[in-house]
């Protein structure tokens, strides 16, 4: 385990050493920003409800390109052999690197809790439903970080990454939301599958043990997919 | 120390490495020598557990690699090819991570970087990123991470390439330092590297091993084959040739060239523990004809090198 943390401190700095995660978090505060404000007056209410509604959509791209690089770039250049001949094992690496994401993802969210602080300012806001929402948003986040990873272990290409990585996570958004192409049978399933279904009810403060095992499921998924993919290509 | 046993490689249908049988004692500095794609990384990459064998063994330490990869990485040092190290780092930083991964910590960690920036002569270049690096720089910031646990066996692929040449004797000072205590591994196309730094030079061509042994025996085992060359006056060559030829060791007889101011240049293939020229010299000197020139030519490794990877 200490091995996993030293690589994610690694590549922490990695991140913050290069502008793309200035970028990557101006763009994101942006857009969450901008779609936030924009309605918040108009709905007159003191709630972060719209907010969380946008967000998994905005997380469907914003996160790929944050794990397009975690293997994609490191087998790209080369430094995957030097890493592979150091003494971690696999486990080490993916969760190292997978909770770097998490922590970038973090970074990403700490800034967004000005609005629920200046909310407060306006009217009586429920905290329950927000810290709720975040709580979810960490789970979401690392979910489609899990599936970002699995997309950046399949290439050497890191646009190749993104794409792959950003169609999943918006096939998983918006699933629930088609539902009526599907069979009758398959409904209940497929709706099962929506990351935004059960991101939703968390944000709502609702928290059940279904979408934790749900968010945990794609989690364990994604990264048994990017360890199987890893290994296959010695 | 380590004990390489039928392995194999296959990517594909290609086979780069094709049974492959080595023991390397410790302390040997031992150099895997080979033309462009003769399977030298591929092979030093299975050492390393970096490439799974298609087939075979490998041992290190009687433990085998499959069952106990996180053991044996912890006691090699690996520089891969042309150093591919993280961009984006300074050299700092690099080695930094590299020594806590690699289980140092506190004083013990600045103690070993400090030395080995010293060994690898980093000085200068401590907070630049990696990215603005020359090749050779690079290369020895790589030489430094494979080196940073004091470990018992280095594998250095291509070590030298990219280096100027006073670069390439330090480096070769330093590997030599090594290779008193610990085992050394390295691969190179350039033979008078591995003339210069290793105790035993194996020759890897098309994924088989076609020679082995000390670069003494290399050379004694070619300079039993040798050839002279002499060049005659007023002789014909059927003549000379039917002289020479009988003589005990002189196993072929070649014109090099018929010139017309009646000089005869022959080139003679000799198999044979002694000096043959005495015996050609009292030969010739039976006939009339005259003697200008006669010289041997032993084998060079370059030569041996040439002639073994040269076929097919």
């Amino acid at each position: 385990m200490t091995q996993a943390i030293h690589i994610l401190t690694k590549e922490v700095k990695d991140y913050f050493i290069t502008p793309i995660a200035y970028i990557v978090i101006s763009i994101f505060l942006l857009i969450t920003g901008w779609f936030f404000f924009t309605t918040f007056f108009l709905y007159n209410q003191a709630d972060l409800r719209q907010f969380f509604n946008l967000l998994p959509i905005t997380f469907a791209f914003v996160i790929p390109a944050i794990t397009m690089k975690l293997f994609a770039e490191e087998v790209n250049v080369g430094s995957y052999e030097v890493l592979m001949t150091l003494p971690v094992t696999m486990n080490d690496i993916i969760i190292g690197k997978f909770l770097a994401a998490v922590a970038f993802l973090g970074a990403c969210l700490i800034p967004t809790l000005a609005y629920p602080i200046f909310i407060t300012f306006m009217g009586q806001l429920d905290w329950g439903p927000v810290i709720a929402g975040y709580a979810g948003a960490i789970l979401l986040g690392g979910a489609f970080a899990a599936v970002g990873l699995f997309a950046s272990s399949l290439t050497r290409n890191q646009i190749i990454a993104f794409i792959v990585g950003m169609v999943i996570c918006f096939a998983l958004t918006t699933i629930d939301k088609m539902l009526f192409f599907f069979p009758q049978i398959l409904i209940s399933v497929i709706g099962y599958l929506g990351a935004d279904y059960h991101f939703q009810n968390i944000s709502k403060g609702v928290i059940d043990s279904r979408d934790i095992i749900y968010f945990s499921s794609v989690i364990f998924i994604g990264l048994y997919g990017a360890n199987l993919a890893m290994r296959s290509r010695n | 120390m380590i004990h390489v046993e039928n392995l194999t490689k296959y990517y594909d249908k290609f086979c780069a490495v094709d049974r492959i049988n080595l023991d390397i004692a410790k302390g040997e500095i031992i150099g895997l020598l080979g033309p462009n794609g003769a399977g030298k990384t591929t092979t030093l990459r299975m050492l390393t557990g970096y490439f799974k064998p298609t087939s075979g063994e490998i041992q290190v330490k009687d433990l085998a690699i499959d069952d106990h990869q996180l053991e044996i990485k912890k006691m090699m040092g690996y520089l891969p090819e042309s150093a591919p190290l993280y961009h984006s780092m300074l050299v700092y930083d690099y080695l930094d991570y590299i020594a806590r991964i690699r289980g140092l910590g506190g004083d013990k960690k600045l103690a070993r970087i400090r030395k080995l920036v010293e060994l690898c002569g980093l000085g200068g270049i401590m907070h630049n990123t990696i990215s603005e690096l020359s090749k050779g720089l690079k290369q020895r910031v790589g030489l430094a991470h494979a080196m940073m646990t004091d470990p018992e066996i280095l594998i250095l692929d291509e070590p030298t390439s990219g280096l100027d040449p006073n670069q390439i004797a330090e480096i070769r000072e330093i590997i030599r330092q090594i290779g008193r205590e610990k085992t050394v591994i390295l691969s190179t196309h350039i033979l008078s590297e591995a003339e210069a730094t290793c105790d035993r030079i194996v020759i890897i061509n098309q994924g088989k091993i076609i020679a082995d042994g000390s670069t003494q025996d290399l050379k004694q085992a070619a300079t039993k084959e040798r050839f002279i060359r002499i060049s005659l006056l007023d002789a014909p060559f059927d003549d000379a040739s039917a002289l020479i030829n009988p003589i005990d060791g002189v196993e072929r007889v070649e014109q090099l060239n018929s010139t017309d101011n009646g000089r005869l240049d022959l080139r003679l293939t000799c198999r044979s523990e002694s000096d043959l020229r005495k015996y050609i010299y009292q030969a010739i000197k039976a006939t009339d004809w005259i003697l200008v020139e006669m010289h041997q030519e032993t084998k060079t490794l370059e030569t041996i090198f040439r002639e073994l990877t040269k076929e097919n």
